[in-house]
């Protein structure tokens, strides 16, 4: 088993991370990775056909012309979500090649991907570098992955890639359409998704590329997300997506009375803490909560005739009204998570831009568009008293949950975490979380539904909300009192003695490290 | 019978358990499952085991699948489930009361009150937080009829445990006999008002003022929903000092008179004219019914808005969604309230002159014009 050391947050985290020695959190900015980044093998146009066919006839094909071998690492993206379709064949016919003790590198997990974990006991995966979602967390959680999951955020990976953390040998791109040279485009096909700019880093740095569609179009594939430059082979597939999962018809307002009743309380505040302003930048994701907020938010922007000049999605119907009504500049967007956020970045491509976690996200980006911000508002599992965050497991210790893009727009102007105070038993404000995601010095508000704390890092805002009717309340004065309607404070969670998965920084360094859970 | 059961369970349950008790063969067992088992899995057990002691009964093996039920749910689940297999039992095994409520005024703000079907409490512990000026417990049409007894420990122990911050609490027990037992369980445990429903006479409202007067001093709210019973409200509204209000409730009316719902609601205009008349000549609140379609905010704004306009004091709410649609509907205009401050001024000065009248934009203001403007003003101060 490998060493413990403990870190700048006190948290003990593995010393090697799958055989590479990793370093320990130094703060958050406390460590600044140097040299050069990684770069991918020199080609030659000479080494492609001239007319620009690169089809290779199957997915087993490309794996085989590609090198596939033993121990390699792929990567994906996870712009179908759970409406993935690719990554089970891929596997499939990496599993027919007779290719084992692969590494799966993932911009994120989903429930579609569950099979894989058969690919795992098989041992044609060898481990999943990469959000660890519902039954992939559970698995690693009950210590059955060999290997250590890593956790990283959005820009985290990006940043890996560039760093050489991570060598990404083949990268498979799911592509809703593509021409035979490989221009992908994530706006057009059934499996329309939205941008592909999670699928960029791989595009750039891995040693092989192959672009994977059931849409073939003659060249040129417009407008291409990932240009066919970067692509070695194009795959076209029977389905790489199914639809109905990947967006939803239409973005459908959470009815829960307590997620609303959070939602407006976030919105309030903003408004109130004088965020909400003529030229104001913001990002709301779709969870039910953030959404939510954004319908109140855009209800005072119509109330109050303001303009934001840009808005950060995933884009929504909400947010493409707000465009369309002249009540946004600009939607930069990574992502578009229903049907009037794909048309929107289709029909106005002046002012709907798609977005990637270089542009948004990167550490070795010289800046990026996520610090901009001059509001955000993020979900979480558990928050403690010092304002720090997880988002990967939950009171209990599972893991559940990928990162995201969570870290990286932790670092906008104020950062709101939309939370219930408990769900259910399950108290989410903590004595100290069970795994640490989210320094607290970075997290300037906790709205729940019994009240609103703010960092006393900020005393700005607490000085802008003095006289608000809003319910500011100290999160120890929250926690006493869910801890009182809930029988008192929880026993702590029986954990087992070995790490199942590390937690990283946005700068590559080890946060915390993520134990398995002791069932009874 | 050889085993009791009570609670909830399945994978749609939350904030609730299921509970089976037995007679032990040998040695009784405990046995938990839980859903936050690794957070609670000993405070469980503690509160099934001591609940069980303190009925008594803790010679039964007992099994307990949670969903995340607090603690006042397990006790009211556990007990449930022994009174089925042991009716004749009398020992109460009751959370500790940490809650302790005074006694409301007779004429408070009334404009929202929020229904929480009573054997569901996940809906319990948040319900206050959404702003109702009162919320029902409800145990008579929300709750199935072989439910009823668990319902009623359910609420007993909710009444004590939970904190519905600045709402009015109320429980609408059953009608008839079985609600002057569900009066005499309840009245002592913190309850502000007893909304009684069906009510067709004034003896039904005094017998059940009888049952409260040795316990505690809470309201009445009679419901009437017939004919017969509208035909009476005047004498219902003055039943008792401890009427505070009148409620119509109009699905059953129709049903009784006859008539078709329409939107319109021309089919019950009698009826609600009748309830506003004769509760303002008892010196109490009329109170219009509910709005169903908890989806149309904008119609429960309207909702709320034509009942204020007709005279009513306050609507019901069935999803916290409307609770705030239900306060913008009773929600003063500016002018109303710049009108009602300046006769308010007006009768004021009057006063201190010695004089019983004033002029406000040449018309009169006597004592009950200044009343009306005082109730426009607490209106608008409640919705800031």
């Amino acid at each position: 088993m490998t060493a413990l050391i403990e870190n700048a947050a006190g948290r003990r985290v593995p010393a090697e991370v799958n055989g590479r020695p990793a370093t320990p959190y130094q703060g958050v900015a406390g460590f600044r990775p140097q040299g050069r980044k990684a770069a991918p093998p020199v080609r030659s146009c000479a080494e492609f056909p001239a007319d620009g066919d690169k089809r290779a006839p199957s997915l087993v094909e490309a794996l085989r012309r590609a090198g596939l071998r033993d121990g390699m690492t792929l990567g994906s993206h996870h712009h179908f979500r759970d409406g993935d379709r690719l990554m089970v064949q891929v596997f499939a016919a990496a599993a027919e090649l007779g290719v084992r003790g692969l590494v799966w590198q993932p911009s994120a997990t989903f429930s579609c991907h569950e099979p894989l974990l058969a690919y795992v006991e098989s041992g044609v995966i060898h481990h999943i570098e990469g959000s660890l979602n519902g039954p992939l967390g559970r698995y690693a959680s009950r210590g059955q992955m060999p290997g250590l999951g890593v956790l990283r955020s959005h820009g985290g990976r990006y940043r890996a890639i560039q760093d050489g953390d991570v060598r990404v040998d083949i990268a498979i791109i799911a592509a809703p359409a593509a021409d035979a040279f490989g221009n992908c485009s994530g706006v057009l096909g059934p499996a329309a998704c939205g941008p592909l700019g999670f699928a960029l880093a791989d595009a750039q740095y891995a040693e092989h590329v192959i672009a994977v569609t059931d849409t073939l179009v003659p060249f040129p594939c417009v407008p291409w997300h990932i240009p066919g430059n970067l692509v070695d082979q194009v795959v076209v597939a029977d389905q790489v997506g199914d639809p109905a999962r990947i967006v939803s018809g239409t973005t459908q307002l959470t009815r829960s009375p307590d997620r609303l009743l959070i939602a407006e309380l976030a919105a309030r505040f903003v408004r109130d803490a004088g965020l909400l302003r003529p030229g104001c930048s913001f990002q709301a994701g779709a969870g039910g909560t953030s959404l939510a907020f954004t319908a109140y938010l855009a209800e005072m922007m119509r109330a109050g005739n303001i303009t934001a000049r840009f808005i950060r999605g995933g884009s929504t119907r909400i947010l493409v009204e707000l465009l369309e009504a002249g009540l946004a500049d600009y939607l930069l967007d990574g992502q578009a998570f229903d049907l009037d956020g794909v048309r929107s970045l289709r029909d106005h491509p002046d002012r709907h831009l798609a977005t990637s976690p270089f542009t948004s996200y990167n550490y070795h980006g010289k800046g990026n568009f996520a610090s901009l911000l001059d509001f955000t508002v993020l979900g979480a599992t558990e928050v403690d008293l010092d304002f720090n965050a997880n988002v990967v497991t939950h009171s209990d210790g599972w893991l559940l949950h990928g990162i995201g893009g969570w870290q990286d727009a932790l670092f906008a102007g104020c950062t709101i975490l939309t939370v219930p105070s408990f769900r259910d038993r399950v108290p989410v404000i903590r004595d100290r979380v069970t795994t640490l995601c989210g320094p607290g010095e970075l997290i300037d508000v906790v709205v729940t539904e019994r009240g609103i704390a703010i960092n006393p890092r900020r005393p700005d805002l607490i000085e802008a909300l003095r006289g608000s009717r809003l319910p500011v309340r100290g999160l120890a004065e929250i926690k006493a009192e869910v801890d009182a309607i809930c029988g008192g404070p929880p026993q702590a969670p029986r954990l087992g003695a070995k790490t199942v998965a590390a937690v990283t920084w946005v700068d590559g360094t080890v946060l915390d490290a993520v134990w398995q859970v002791a069932e009874e | 019978m050889t085993s009791a059961m009570a609670g909830q369970r399945g994978p749609e349950t939350r904030s609730d358990c299921w509970v089976e008790v037995r007679p032990a063969g040998g040695q009784p067992t405990l046995h938990v499952e839980s859903r936050v088992a690794a957070l609670y899995g000993d405070s469980i057990r503690t509160v099934v085991g001591e609940t069980l002691r303190r009925l008594g009964a803790d010679d039964l093996s007992i099994a307990v699948e949670d969903a995340g039920a607090l603690p006042y749910v397990i006790m009211a689940r556990v007990e449930a489930a022994v009174k089925r297999l042991r009716p004749e039992l009398s020992a109460e095994a009751l959370p500790e009361q940490t809650i302790h409520r005074s006694p409301t005024p007779r004429h408070r703000l009334r404009r929202s009150r929020l229904y929480l079907p009573g054997n569901t409490p996940k809906f319990f512990v948040n319900a206050g937080l959404h702003g109702p000026d009162a919320v029902i417990l409800d145990l008579e049409d929300s709750v199935a009829p072989d439910e009823k007894d668990a319902a009623r420990l359910l609420v007993r122990n909710a009444l004590r445990a939970v904190d519905f911050y600045g709402a009015e609490v109320l429980v609408r027990v059953n009608a008839g006999p079985a609600g002057l037992e569900d009066v005499r369980a309840l009245a002592a445990h913190g309850v502000h008002a007893f909304v009684l429903p069906k009510v067709e006479t004034a003896d039904e409202v005094r017998a059940a003022a009888q049952v409260v007067d040795a316990l505690s001093p809470a309201h009445l709210i009679p419901i009437l929903e017939s004919a017969r019973g509208v035909f009476n409200a005047l004498a219902i509204a003055s039943a008792s000092e401890r009427v505070a209000a009148l409620a119509i409730g109009l699905e059953d009316y129709t049903a009784d008179v006859g008539a078709a719902r329409t939107p319109e609601g021309r089919e019950s205009l009698w009826a609600r004219s009748q309830v506003v008349n004769a509760a303002r000549a008892a010196g109490i609140q009329p109170l219009a019914s509910v709005y169903a379609d908890v989806d149309d905010l904008d119609g429960m704004r309207r909702f709320a808005a034509e009942a204020r306009a007709f005279g009513f004091d306050g609507v019901a709410c069935l999803h916290p969604r409307q609770v705030g649609a239900a306060h913008h509907g009773f929600q003063p205009t500016p002018d109303e309230v710049e009108r009602a401050r300046r006769i308010v001024a007006a009768l004021d000065e009057a006063l201190a002159l010695g004089r019983g009248v004033a002029a406000v934009d040449g018309k009169m203001v006597d004592a009950p014009v200044a009343e009306r403007a005082r109730r426009v003003l607490r209106l608008a101060e409640a919705a800031s």
